[in-house]
């Protein structure tokens, strides 16, 4: 009986939250459309990271290099081959995919820092082979390539950013339900159990080396999307878009947001989007070192991310209720 | 011939910085089994306030004794303050406070010595005393890893606090059993990985110029040396170290220039990593099923 009210619950807050975030666009300026779909983009990275660090354990310190491939695979397209916006999305996703499992076969053999390492390696490394000379007939060397932003299809009385936010949206969405639906089956009970203990999923039958392999693929898959989304977002791709920083920018997105849970890419979306502006407004002279105390701060105040916070005071809320008898009910 | 053994004697110079700086991540990694990511950014700061005190008449070496000092009880500090908290989180949240110290570090010393390139003294001679193939800083740059090294080997093998530090990494609920305050023998480790950091700093300063980026770059290459060389093995560490100086100045001199020379590096240690997964020199992991 409390197992259905609490899905009731459940499900009515994410419809809550889902009209909340289709009115969104039309009540606020432009330029916050902008950011939000920025944050809509980054959420779709995040849960991405978290199937594979959150979920199966392998730690990746190199998604902005997915990101990268997916922003410059959608630049191209348009730019070289006139292809339209919306199917460079799958298109940058297909790419990611190949070069995440690709990428995550030599990873086998690497765990927990040297993994780590061999992520931020490719992290790192991502911006200098952007601009090698021999790519830059395709890739635009250190200038980058300039896209123009779409225009709302059937003359639909949206301006184009409104437009762009409510497609990112669409395709956010389905990138969450697709996560959620991989995560309750088969395979994302094979993913947490390779995350928990290797050997032991190894002895239930579960094949390691493909498991792996594949989440890092679509982990990948879901960066390559949220980059290709993002360059049509920003209009502009340049190798300097793409720094080690931005890796570590998603690390911290999904930590704070809270590892292994789907809704906590939202709030890491939201907290590398707009912490640092906040953090800019509080110090001029020092801003990165405000970002470095609401770190600090969020991480000692919520240790299991704001989705583990957010969890622990609902199920404290309902407890209680429960332990003061329940709401009072009319007798018979 | 004669430009090769430059190219590898300056890539052993520095080397010798990497692996100094490798060898403060080995001391914590080896006590806590993180891997310090603000390591690079605790140097910087220590480097600077070596600088303040030059620059405000102090002669170089006390300069030096007391910057190594104060980087040892900020170290100190920072365990007992923030990384003690954590102590029992998820590897992820640690990394996540380190990454936080890291651009605290940054930003607080850009905002009180601000972002200009400053010139770092050197304690050696200019004028060449080793040959023409290496300069004197660079010799003594190699001459001072060297020596900490040994220090550092003579203080872990043969003073009762070194062996309690071991004890302490080893197995610290036993440890704790025979009497050692574990507490503090971590506290410790980040004390002196603080002061080794420090050294590495003020070395390289003197090469690259100071600014509060000026290890960024630097930790890479020291956390990829100290992977290279086994994670838990000092010696290791240094070997690492100095095998990817000369490595990454031979690759941007004859094989790729310097534009790919950081890509090509990584490259060929993650090629290593493959076919070695713990190191050249570290300890394979045992499993308990």
């Amino acid at each position: 009986m409390r197992g259905m009210e609490a899905d009731r619950a459940r499900w009515i807050l994410i419809a809550v939250v889902v009209v909340a975030a289709c009115a969104l666009p039309f009540v606020v300026s432009s330029y916050r459309v902008f950011q939000f779909n920025l944050v809509l983009v980054y959420s779709i990275v995040l849960i991405g990271l978290n199937l594979l660090t959150g979920f199966n354990g392998q730690i990746s310190l190199g998604h902005g290099a997915f990101y990268a491939i997916g922003a410059y695979v959608a630049a191209i397209l348009m730019h070289h081959a006139g292809v339209p916006y919306w199917a460079t999305v799958p298109a940058a996703g297909l790419t990611c995919f190949v070069a995440g499992c690709l990428f995550g076969l030599p990873a086998l053999r690497l765990h927990g820092h040297y993994l780590a390492l061999a992520t931020f390696a490719l992290g790192v490394a991502m911006p200098q082979i952007l601009k090698y000379q021999g790519l830059e007939h395709w890739t635009g060397g250190v200038q980058g390539i300039v896209i123009s932003k779409p225009k709302p299809p059937l003359g639909l009385p949206l301006t184009q950013d409104q437009w762009l936010y409510l497609f990112t949206l669409a395709i956010a969405l389905l990138m969450f339900w697709i996560a959620w639906n991989l995560l309750r089956g088969r395979i994302g009970r094979a993913m947490v159990a390779i995350r928990d203990h290797p050997i032991a999923a190894e002895a239930m039958g579960i094949n390691v080396a493909a498991v792996k392999t594949l989440t890092f693929g679509v982990s990948a898959l879901y960066a390559g999307v949220g980059g290709a989304l993002g360059a049509v977002v920003v209009q502009f791709v340049a190798p300097d878009s793409f720094v080690a920083l931005l890796s570590i920018s998603f690390l911290i997105g999904i930590v704070i947001g809270g590892l292994a849970s789907i809704s906590g890419a939202i709030y890491g979306a939201l907290f590398i989007q707009f912490v640092p502006n906040i953090a800019d407004q509080i110090s001029r002279a020092a801003p990165w070192a405000v970002y470095g105390l609401f770190l600090l701060a969020f991480v000692f105040l919520m240790p299991t991310g704001v989705a583990g916070f957010l969890r622990l005071a609902w199920a404290r809320l309902t407890a209680r209720r429960a332990a003061a008898g329940g709401p009072i009910r009319e007798p018979r | 011939m004669e430009a090769f053994l430059h190219q590898v004697l300056a890539g052993l110079a520095n080397g010798a910085v990497y692996a100094s700086l490798a060898l403060a991540l080995v001391m914590i990694y080896q006590s806590t089994h993180h891997i310090n990511f603000a390591q690079g950014e605790m140097a910087m700061f220590s480097t600077y306030l070596a600088w303040a005190m030059i620059n405000a008449g102090v002669p170089y070496w006390l300069a030096f004794v007391s910057t190594v000092l104060a980087s040892f009880v900020i170290g100190v500090v920072i365990e007992r303050a923030v990384i003690r908290r954590v102590a029992n989180a998820p590897v992820l949240t640690v990394v996540v406070v380190f990454i936080a110290l890291l651009v605290i570090f940054n930003s607080v010393a850009g905002w009180i010595f601000s972002y200009t390139i400053k010139v770092f003294p050197s304690p050696f001679p200019s004028q060449p005393l080793f040959g023409p193939y290496i300069s004197t800083h660079e010799a003594g740059v190699v001459g001072i890893s060297v020596l900490v090294l040994t220090l550092l080997y003579l203080f872990f093998r043969f003073t009762p606090l070194g062996l309690a530090m071991r004890a302490t990494a080893e197995n610290p609920v036993s440890a704790r059993l025979a009497g050692i305050r574990v507490g503090w023998m971590l506290a410790l480790g980040w004390g002196l990985a603080a002061a080794i950091g420090a050294v590495a700093g003020m070395m390289i300063a003197s090469i690259v110029y100071l600014d509060p980026n000026m290890l960024s770059g630097v930790l890479l290459y020291a956390i990829a040396a100290a992977l290279l060389g086994g994670i838990d093995n000092p010696f290791g560490a240094v070997v690492g170290g100095l095998a990817i100086g000369v490595l990454e100045n031979l690759m941007g001199a004859y094989v790729v220039g310097t534009e790919l020379k950081l890509t090509v590096a990584l490259a060929v240690i993650i090629g290593v990593l493959i076919f070695r997964p713990t190191g050249l020199f570290g300890r394979a992991f045992v499993t308990r099923v």
